[in-house]
């Protein structure tokens, strides 16, 4: 059974392979795919008719009650049966329907998922597992109406159709959620199962309502019905297969399915009784005033899914029993009309009934066909639709709750029925009869091929064949599906084809003099009027939908960007940083926060100097910012030690090796980086105060740091004065040494318990590094910053001036001392990184510690000897590096699989080393490699990177300089 | 000692924030190292301060004698050091290509993508 629904994808992935020109593969591929699928479909017949439903369960996600469970039982037969053959026939009208011109792979790729999906749909056993076809179906039913994608309409038609039924289905889930958590399982058996459970629960409306807004959608009724004649703008074949057979039926369908769970409510028969029986007569009504063929259609359509919907809603079986008999009945008579309209469209290049006429002649074999399954339409004797049109009738005219709709039910079904009668008459005579055609594109119409025909052949013979036998033909299966739906409710239904004269009877025969006499009246004005019926001409769905449309996705949108959305960074990150401040300051205050006594007593005057250094520190570089930004920039290093000597104070060694080593590389970054920024100089009293408002905003700036700083301490304070509740950290503590092997516990936090998150951190640090080195690269620095320093230039001219010096002597000169100390140093702090890295497991230090020394000292060769000098000399390729620590950690976390432990086990040990001595040694150390490696090698690389500006430098100096002597 | 460290958190946050909201992107690059400073800080009073007890396990014992420093706010906060310096270096280096391309380090100026001239998007449909 799973094949059912594989299968067709499998195809679909080969079809959307295929070339754009092979127009036969694709064809035989579909063609051989459907085949099969029916063939297996009807294999497992005997099966299913034995009563029970086949199952097949793959486990999935069991844990959230999600399995791949299929469950094929009487009716899911039926509909499987019906969407594979119809889906065959469809492919070989489609071979010949679709133009050569057509990307038809693609075409034949949609529709076998599409295929594939609604199997999916008919053979789930488990709910969730039914939404997700079910949603897939709108997908490929988007993909296949806007498969002309360069026409508009089709586009309008497909986004209209997949937003109307991907509203539909996200109710749908919301609906099954529901259910599921009534009942406690997503399982279809279980479901069916406790419908007493479902209808006696207090969620069983809005259940209801939710799973309602699904199928209603889906199966185009009213008030969603709109969708359905905008997605004739669909090739014909999917017109013939989505919207008379299958999408349009899968709402039906699951109507159908959970039927016995969820009828036979008030709330059930009003919400389907009512849009059925709108649908029903709206749509029969509309479909009279239609001028295109396809519309004509999709309204009748419309119509008889709501006569369906209608049926389901009374509660009773019988009804259900006409619903699903119905079910199949409209499928191939509808499936033939939409294929013969689009034969007519075909040869004749138009689907307007005013502009055609006599086609009778051209195409004899294909009129007749068209005109039986329009009699079937309309529900004449002899025909499939006639019989479970009789069977609505007996039904409507039974009561099953006393109400308006009750009542209205049978008149309502004359007046729809003699309404279907006149649309069926109008489609055949307005096409096939009367005077040869004038208006055509096409010249001379004539016959299709044989196999164009064949699947409406088949159909009409299927319409008559159950019409006039249908005990021998459709019965027994029909009985499997309605015993496999209603269970011990199956009530005695007879399909025979004379009930006697009774009251059913006289109604059909009432709607179809009626009809014809309706017809006759409306001729002429439907051979000149315009699209749409009278009086509600105006009032289109569509035009309410494209409305809706726009003030949700354009008016809304703009209103909210408008009213909320900045064009400038700061009012933005002002409202963010207010938000901030309100969200964090709500929940406090309705909670009733107290801070506490905030107390200056018992504080260590050392400490309290050295914060208050910070404090310093923090408000000059907030102060000298603007002009002076070296001196904010020393400012601010002092806070970045201040911050450095709390962690040592406060217990955290590793923080303050790492912070001080970062402090510096940051430092040095942007000095590295200031020299490239255009300068800021203080002209005049402020540039501030000249401008109006600005002295303003920057007040307000102020407001709103100062609030949030006080927030902070105040938050700060109370929680430093509470105990802390029991935390993560104890088992932390507990598990370091005895599982860890570490002992020092941060580290081994950071490469064994949580080595995951280290991970991901070091893959940031590698992209960042990447990044900065791609910005930079070939990028040459801009003109205006290309002179050198007042500094450099003094010295340069100096050595110019002397004939014994070289250029650039003075600045080696004054750097000799220094520059000979950072040279020897580069070993020993080599030597550090190394220290610190070893020590990393047990004591202050680890990869990241040492990274960053490691790096320190290639920023003293920097410094000492001058870009050029280490360039030239640079034997490290970071790139490497960082690769190689990532593929190191990465390898030692995947090594654990291979002794069957998750990712990033660690395994300790102590190993007894020469030299060194009996060094522990645990897994995470090779972890803790490759951080130490990449975060050399991402820091290197930035370095590298904006330190290789200032050799550019020259080369722009020189271009402008060779610039300004062409024009001198 | 916590009022003290409190106010320094607070203090710190005020000036990187303040910073932050300026129009310069070299404040705002100075203001986002501050801020990165107070919320490591900030971070770390959640896990209590305490002195002298760094969370490390002593020679022959399995594990800390006594009370010792909570490590999670510090493995925390290393992560985030590191995140932060990459970030700012990021953020520098994103700083110079735009004032290469653009000219200016001037935020208000920067109308590449949003031209000042096109004014908000018309309300009509």
């Amino acid at each position: 059974m799973i094949w059912m629904i594989v299968l067709p994808f499998v195809g679909s992935a080969i079809a959307a392979l295929l070339p754009t020109n092979a127009r036969n593969a694709e064809a035989w591929l579909a063609g051989v795919v459907t085949l099969v699928t029916l063939i297996l479909a009807s294999a497992s017949y005997p099966a299913v008719a034995a009563g029970d439903a086949i199952r097949s369960n793959i486990e999935w996600i069991p844990s959230l009650g999600l399995n791949l469970s299929l469950r094929m039982d009487g009716f899911a037969w039926l509909f499987a049966t019906m969407i594979s053959g119809i889906g065959f026939l469809v492919v070989l009208y489609a071979r010949y329907y679709m133009s050569p011109e057509d990307p038809v792979p693609r075409f034949f790729s949609f529709f076998l998922a599409f295929m594939g999906a609604m199997l999916g749909v008919v053979l789930s056993g488990n709910l969730i597992l039914l939404v997700v076809f079910w949603e897939l179906t709108s997908v490929f039913s988007f993909l296949l109406i806007g498969y002309w994608h360069h026409n508009a309409n089709a586009r309008d038609g497909a986004r209209m159709a997949l937003t109307i039924t991907g509203i539909g289905g996200l109710g749908l889930l919301a609906g099954v959620l529901l259910i599921g958590h009534i009942v406690g399982s997503y399982d279809l058996d279980r479901v069916l199962a406790s419908g007493d459970l479902i209808r006696s629960h207090d969620l069983y409306v809005p259940a209801i309502v939710l799973i309602l807004l699904g199928t209603l959608t889906k199966s185009a009724q009213f008030p969603f019905h709109f969708w359905l004649p905008n997605a004739m703008a669909a090739p014909t074949p999917v017109s013939a297969y989505l919207h008379s057979a299958t999408m349009v039926k899968a709402g039906v369908f699951l109507m159908a399915r959970l039927w016995p769970v969820l009828s036979g409510s008030t709330e059930w028969f009003w919400i389907l009784g009512f849009c059925g029986m709108m649908s029903l007569a709206l749509g029969a009504y509309f479909a009279i005033f239609q001028q295109d063929i396809k519309g004509l259609l999709a309204y009748s359509t419309i119509s008889h899914l709501g006569l369906i919907t209608l049926l389901l809603s009374l509660g009773s079986p019988l009804g259900a029993v006409a619903a699903i008999f119905h079910m199949v009945n409209h499928a191939t008579f509808k499936a033939s009309l939409f294929m013969a309209a689009g034969i007519i469209d075909h040869e004749c290049g138009t689907r307007d009934i005013r502009r055609l006429s006599g086609l009778f002649r051209f195409m004899p074999i294909t009129a007749t066909l068209a005109m039986v399954a329009s009699a079937a339409m309309a529900g004449v004797p002899l025909l499939n639709g006639f019989l479970s049109k009789e069977m609505f009738f007996a039904e409507a005219i039974e009561t099953h709750a006393i109400s308006v709709l009750d009542t209205a039910a049978p008149y309502v079904a004359v007046l729809a029925s003699a309404f279907a009668v006149t649309y069926s008459i109008r489609f055949i005579h307005g096409v096939f009869f009367g005077p040869l055609p004038t208006d055509v594109p096409s010249v001379a119409p004539h016959e299709p091929p044989f196999l164009m025909r064949f699947p409406i052949l088949l159909l009409v013979v299927a319409c008559l064949l159950v019409g006039t036998i249908p005990a021998l033909t459709i019965g027994p299966f029909l009985h499997t599906a309605v015993t496999s739906v209603l269970g011990a409710r199956t009530p005695e239904y007879s399909l025979a084809i004379w009930h006697g004269f009774n009251l059913p009877l006289l109604m059909s025969i009432v709607a179809l003099i009626a009809g014809v006499i309706l017809y006759l009246l409306l001729k002429d004005y439907l051979s000149r009027c315009e699209e749409g019926p009278p009086f509600f001409r105006r009032l289109k769905g569509q035009r309410i939908f494209e409305r809706f449309m726009v003030t949700v996705s354009w008016r809304w949108a703009r209103f909210v960007d408008y009213r909320l959305g900045a064009r400038r960074l700061q009012p933005q990150l002002r409202l963010l940083v207010t938000v901030a401040f309100v969200a964090a300051l709500w929940p406090l205050y309705s909670r009733g926060f107290t801070p506490g006594r905030f107390t200056l007593t018992g504080a260590d005057p050392v400490f309290a100097g050295v914060w208050v250094l910070g404090i310093v520190c923090a408000l000059g570089a907030a102060y000298q910012a603007k002009f002076h930004r070296l001196a904010a920039l020393i400012l601010l290093s002092g806070a970045g030690l201040v911050t450095c000597i709390t962690f040592v104070w406060l217990s955290a060694p590793d923080l303050a090796v790492t912070q001080l080593l970062v402090e510096i590389v940051t430092t040095v970054l942007i000095l590295l980086g200031l020299r490239w920024l255009p300068k800021r100089v203080q002209d005049g009293p402020t540039i501030a105060s000249a401008v109006p408002g600005a002295r303003l905003r920057r007040f307000r700036d102020l407001a709103i740091a100062v609030s949030v700083g006080v927030g902070v301490t105040l938050i700060a304070y109370a929680v430093m004065t509470r105990t802390p509740p029991p935390t993560i950290a104890d088992y932390f503590l507990e598990k370091a040494y005895s599982e860890g092997g570490g002992r020092n516990v941060v580290n081994v936090i950071l490469v064994d318990f949580r080595a995951f998150d280290t991970f991901g951190e070091i893959t940031v640090l590698a992209i960042v590094a990447l990044t900065v080195f791609a910005l930079l690269r070939r990028f040459r620095p801009a003109p205006d910053s290309v002179d050198s320093p007042e500094q450099q230039r003094i010295q340069t001219a100096f050595d110019e001036a002397q004939p014994d010096r070289e250029t650039g002597e003075t600045i080696i000169d004054y750097l000799m001392i220094p520059a000979v100390i950072m040279q020897w140093l580069f070993p020993v702090i080599i030597m550090f990184a190394a220290y610190l890295f070893f020590r990393g497991h047990d004591l202050p230090g680890g990869g990241f510690a040492a990274g960053i020394a490691m790096a320190a000292a290639f920023i003293l060769q920097y410094m000492a000897a001058g870009t050029r000098w280490v360039e030239d000399r640079l034997r490290v390729l970071p790139v490497r590096w960082i690769g190689l620590g990532l593929l190191l950690a990465a390898f030692t976390g995947a090594g654990s699989w291979l002794f069957g432990y998750p990712f990033l086990t660690s395994h300790s040990r102590y190993v007894d080393l020469p030299l060194i001595g009996d060094m522990p040694l645990a897994s995470a150390i090779f972890f803790d490699l490759g951080v130490f490696s990449l975060v050399v090698g991402a820091t290197v690389l930035m370095l590298i990177a904006l330190a290789h500006q200032s050799i550019r430098r020259h080369r722009v100096a020189r271009t402008i300089a060779a610039a300004d002597e062409e024009t001198a | 000692m916590e009022a003290v460290l409190a106010i320094l958190v607070g203090l710190f946050f005020a000036g990187g924030i303040y910073l932050m909201l300026s129009r310069h992107i070299i404040r705002i690059l100075l203001g986002v190292v501050l801020f990165g400073n107070a919320v490591n800080l900030l971070i770390f009073t959640n896990g209590r301060v305490m002195r002298g007890v760094p969370p490390i396990i002593a020679e022959g014992l399995d594990v800390p004698a006594g009370a010792v420093a909570n490590p999670l706010p510090q493995a925390l906060i290393l992560t985030a050091i590191v995140i932060s310096f990459s970030f700012f270096a990021f953020l520098l280096v994103l700083a110079y290509r735009a004032y290469q391309q653009i000219g200016t380090d001037d935020t208000d100026g920067m109308r590449v993508a949003e031209p000042v001239a096109d004014g908000l998007p018309p309300m009509g449909y």
